[in-house]
């Protein structure tokens, strides 16, 4: 973008400096993600490079954390644990904030503004905060250590995630078409099936997408109010790195960044659909 | 059905389970931090012959039986250890006067009634004295009326680190009991200085993606893309694995021969762990505001800069910078409220020298288990970050915040 | 079509709740529910699994009630808040004398009748087969633990450290040092160090000059501690180099030493002792299951069952004859004892009503000091 012609000499070292500090800024990003992962197929039982793994000798490349990862319930069940407590919130949040975004973008919406800011609350509320207040308030009403508890705390972190998303699609929507529909005769459920619901779609999905990996990360409420029953994942890698610590960890890591990648993928596949259609 | 009733109708659902589900636990949080009613309940009768008490010298012989009844009796039931912690929160070292007193308190009432003699005011006024000299005077009083209102401003005293003075007033705590002010002050400025660190380093890195050709964008994109979706606890335990005295930096620095196998850096369980793990976690919420600012920018701008005679370096600062302050106003707020809030980076990698207000918090509400100061603690930083709120929103709206 | 909604959400909202919908944990005795279980709580790691092989195992094959574990690091406070929010998910719980006898004056634990207590193996009777001031109104004693200082001789090359003051002594040890985050045994500890005679720590630790003189000790290595929460880290920091010497329960740098083959050491002098006991969460449905498993604790067998894995000493001279070596490996058990003369030529026995009194009190003054 810069224009070329006459570069003085401490223009390219400029240059020259904002590329270095670029690409050590996106490695400072990405590194420590992606060394994790040959990391986690070490034969020995350390968090380090062995000799063996720099020569590449497959002698030193196990499988054996992905193994220990399935043996007994130690991970397996805060794995189970959380897809319960994820795909609930997310059920929740995804119905209640889809229906609240369809409302809120209704030109006819009565206090807008105040209401948006109360469905995001949750969202921008440091977490901590959100955490202790529903610890003491769902204590009192025996809510604290039960799934149906956390699941209803995740579900309202989870639903702005969608009430944007899903207003974002409807941004610019022409709501007389919704009042031609209903002039020629459907009735308000087919007209949004027809018009609506295709349009949102993709907002409801990467909302909800949103809002599951949201639950399945969280660990603050779960460190707050879940006891033993409720261990998530992400609880369970908190007793890992606090206790114990073993490579098992690096392989429920590289699992999860997986599903990063594949969240992300899919959420970017959406955005990249709803704006080639725009 | 009106469509404004249609629209409000579909809205109905969330707000209400938004306000059951986390207004009202705001809502009890807030209380919390002035409501305090367990000591006035335990000790009924206590309180009520210590009400019209002026505060100088001793109460009256009522409130000395009072007191010793209330505190034999919640003794024998097994209630006054939790009535003892709580008075020992207002005035440190309470706790054992009561407990060790009542001990005593419990042995004399058995001897006086075995031996047939009355226990009223004046009997208890001098066996209190007699067992505890401070019963004398009129601190272990005070501390016991001010544990037992109801409604009060001990938690916020005690979290802007002030307390009562003896007349009434108030003071500044002693020197070694400061450590909730300084503690936000240093939650300010470790949030104030990652998100000038997220700033530096992520400008030039969303300039870099907004002006790249769409193909090479996308690849960038991802790379900050993939750590803002990879679970925060991976992300923190693979700082553990770098930074750590036996970790891949300490190993690479040895191999290299920059230091010493005894020279490992300590760059773990202290700020610098918190300092380098929390900008990590947090520099995509700074550089995704800005690229899309910076994407809305047209090249032509700083070309025309530079034709017309400006050298790239006045052009970045008279002609760019300033179209970009929306997204790094933006950027940079959000960045701060995350990071003013952070718990679990700190409490993983910060030590003791790492920890922030968050984990003050988490403290009070699972270890020291002194709620209404957790309370107290949660509603300032609460506080603090709403009047960051209005903030931003003046700057771009609330209803604008952006998902990556 | 609102309601049509809200028919559909009803459903989906119930139909999640319940799919998620968790089963209590134990079910009470008498009802008719097929498992019944307990759940039992201590330090995690090495140590429950000694616990887990020392008489969970054996109680569960006795009555058929299921043991769960669940992982705590000490203390009283999630027991409160359990009696406190009035949800009682704990039955037995693993504590010091100081905190059982503090969660009795509260009402959070139970009283627990010592005639449950049963005759040693001998029919020696309890009274006399406990040591002494292991049992209190709410806690029947399991064992003694103690805390020490061991350092990894790998990383530790040059001349040893031999007593307590080395911990402190910074010149001649330059390097980072692991503290439990707690004021309990650390500021014995730091007395100790300063030349305080042990008999007379307590009194010094009752006066607010000694208090103050505690924590200048302290102060004197805050900027090299890294202070640790839970037990296994202690041993963890050690065996990574993080830090040159930390102090730690001894049984989890013994279980370091044995089964991993770390070459740890320990370092006795100074060492402070503690009793341990279990005790009852007040309120818990499950009231009849957890005294038939601390009884089942009490036994001899059960207390040599633990010894047997980890090196704590335990509660009853009867127990004391039947450890002889490591369940695994067969190491030799008695000179890794707390409890070995060997050991004891310099120790503390924690003073736990003193700590019954101060506790609070101090961990609020270490607190701020820590936060400082």
């Amino acid at each position: 973008m810069m224009v070329g012609g006459a570069l003085s000499p401490g223009y390219r070292v400029a240059r020259w400096g904002y590329l270095a500090f670029c690409v050590a800024a996106f490695v400072f990003l990405i590194a420590p993600i992606l060394v994790l992962v040959p990391l986690s197929f070490n034969a020995e039982p350390y968090f380090t490079f062995t000799e063996g793994m720099l020569r590449l000798d497959p002698e030193a490349y196990s499988l054996r954390w992905y193994r220990s990862i399935l043996d007994g319930d130690e991970w397996t069940r805060p794995l189970a644990n959380s897809l319960i407590i994820g795909v609930s919130a997310t059920v929740v949040a995804t119905v209640l904030g889809a229906a609240a975004a369809l409302g809120l973008a209704h030109p006819a919406m009565p206090g807008r503004k105040i209401v948006t800011a109360l469905l995001i609350s949750p969202m921008i509320t440091p977490v901590i905060i959100a955490g202790v207040g529903m610890f003491f308030f769902y204590s009192s009403l025996g809510l604290a250590q039960t799934h149906v508890g956390i699941i209803l705390a995740h579900a309202v972190f989870g639903a702005p995630f969608v009430v944007i998303t899903v207003s974002a699609t409807l941004a610019g929507f022409d709501w007389t078409v919704m009042r031609a529909a209903a002039n020629l005769g459907a009735n308000p459920l087919v007209a949004f099936r027809r018009v609506q619901l295709p349009l949102i779609l993709p907002g409801v999905i990467s909302g909800s997408l949103f809002a599951f990996a949201a639950s399945f990360d969280e660990l603050v409420i779960v460190l707050f109010m879940g006891g033993l029953e409720q261990r998530t994942l992400p609880r369970q890698m908190w007793s890992g790195i606090r206790e114990e610590i073993s490579p098992t960890i690096l392989a429920v890591a590289t699992f999860l960044i997986v599903f990063a990648l594949l969240a992300l993928s899919t959420v970017e596949w959406l955005r990249r659909r709803g704006a080639a259609r725009a | 059905m009106g469509p404004r009733l249609r629209a409000a109708g579909l809205a109905l659902p969330l707000v209400a389970f938004v306000s059951v589900t986390f207004l009202g636990p705001m809502v009890n949080l807030l209380t919390k931090s002035f409501y305090d009613p367990e000591v006035a309940d335990a000790l009924p009768e206590t309180m009520s012959a210590l009400r019209d008490w002026d505060g100088q010298g001793t109460p009256s012989d009522e409130a000395f039986a009072a007191t010793a009844r209330e505190f034999v009796a919640a003794r024998e039931e097994r209630t006054l250890g939790r009535t003892a912690n709580r008075v020992n929160r207002v005035v440190s070292g309470m706790r054992s006067t009561i407990m060790g007193d009542s001990r005593e308190m419990a042995e004399a009432a058995a001897v006086a009634e075995d031996a047939g003699v009355e226990m009223g005011g004046a009997f208890w006024r001098e066996t209190m004295i007699g067992i505890d000299a401070r019963w004398g005077g009129p601190e272990p009083w005070r501390a016991l009326r001010a544990a037992g209102q109801r409604l009060t401003a001990r938690h916020y005293l005690k979290a802007l680190d002030f307390e009562r003075a003896p007349d009434g007033g108030y003071q500044r705590a002693p020197e070694a009991w400061r450590i909730y002010v300084p503690l936000f002050w240093r939650t300010f400025l470790v949030s104030l200085g990652v998100t000038l660190l997220c700033l530096v380093i992520g400008y030039p890195v969303a300039h870099m993606i907004a002006n790249s050709p769409p193909k090479r964008a996308n690849v960038l994109l991802l790379l900050v893309l993939l750590p803002f979706w990879t679970s925060l606890l991976v992300r923190t335990t693979s700082w553990i694995v770098l930074l750590q005295n036996q970790g891949i930096v300490n190993d690479f620095l040895v191999a290299i021969g920059l230091i010493g196998d005894d020279g490992r850096i300590a760059m773990i369980y202290n700020m610098t762990g918190t300092f380098v793990a929390m900008t990590h976690v947090l520099l995509p919420f700074l550089v995704l505001p800005l690229y899309s600012v910076m994407r809305a920018i047209p090249p032509a701008y700083m070309n025309a800069a530079v034709s017309l005679g400006a050298t790239p370096f006045q052009a970045l600062r008279r002609v760019y910078w300033p179209q970009t302050l929306p997204g790094v106003g933006a950027g940079c707020l959000l960045t701060f409220i995350l990071a003013i809030g952070y718990y679990i980076t700190p409490a993983l990698v910060g030590g003791q020298s790492g920890q922030l207000i968050s984990n003050m918090i988490a403290y009070h509400v699972q270890t020291s288990l002194n709620w209404g100061l957790a309370a107290a603690l949660a509603a300032l930083l609460l506080g603090g970050v709403t009047l960051l709120y209005v903030v931003y929103d003046r700057l771009v709206g609330i209803d604008r915040i952006g998902l990556g | 079509m609102k309601s049509s909604g809200a028919i559909v959400l009803s459903v989906i909202v119930v139909a999640g709740c319940r799919l998620a919908a968790d089963p209590p944990p134990g079910s009470a005795p008498g009802s008719d529910a097929g498992e019944r279980s307990i759940t039992a709580v201590s330090y995690g790691g090495s140590y429950a699994r000694a616990c887990v092989k020392g008489y969970h195992e054996s109680f569960t094959e006795e009555t058929g009630v299921r043991v769960d574990l669940a992982d705590f690091q000490g203390g009283l406070a999630q027991v409160r808040a359990q009696v406190e929010a009035g949800v009682v998910h704990w039955d037995v719980v693993d504590l010091s004398v100081a905190e059982t006898v503090n969660g009795c004056d509260e009402g959070v634990l139970e009283l627990i009748d010592p005639s449950i207590l049963p005759a040693g193996p001998g029919g020696e009777l309890p009274e006399d087969d406990f040591l002494p001031e292991m049992n209190t109104e709410c806690g029947v004693g399991n064992l003694l633990f103690s805390s020490i200082f061991a350092y990894n001789r790998e990383i530790l090359t040059g001349p040893p450290p031999t007593r307590l003051a080395d911990f402190f002594d910074l010149e001649r040890f330059p390097g980072r040092r692991g503290m439990r985050r707690s004021p309990e045994a650390n500021l014995e500890m730091a007395l100790m160090a300063d030349g305080v005679p042990k008999e007379r720590v307590y009194d010094v630790l009752s006066t607010p000059e000694g208090l103050e003189r505690v924590f200048r000790k302290l102060d004197t290595i805050k900027d090299r501690v890294v202070w640790w929460d839970t037990s296994a880290q202690a041993p963890q920091l050690l065996a990574d180099g993080e830090v040159l010497m930390t102090t730690a329960a001894n049984g989890r740098i013994f279980n370091a030493q044995v089964l991993e083959g770390q070459p740890f050491v320990i370092v006795w002098d100074g060492q402070v002792l503690n009793r341990g006991q279990l005790a009852i969460v007040a309120g818990t449905p499950r009231l009849e299951d957890a005294l038939r498993f601390v009884e089942h604790a009490a036994r001899s067998e059960s207390m040599a069952g633990v010894g047997r894995y980890i090196a704590y000493s335990p509660a009853r001279y009867s127990a004391e004859k039947l450890i002889d070596r490591h369940f695994e490996t067969g190491t030799e058990m008695w000179p890794h004892m707390p409890t070995n003369p060997a050991n004891m030529k310099n120790y503390l026995m924690t003073d736990w009503q003193w700590w019954a009194d101060h506790g609070d009190e101090m961990l609020e003054r270490f607190t701020a000091w820590l936060a400082r």
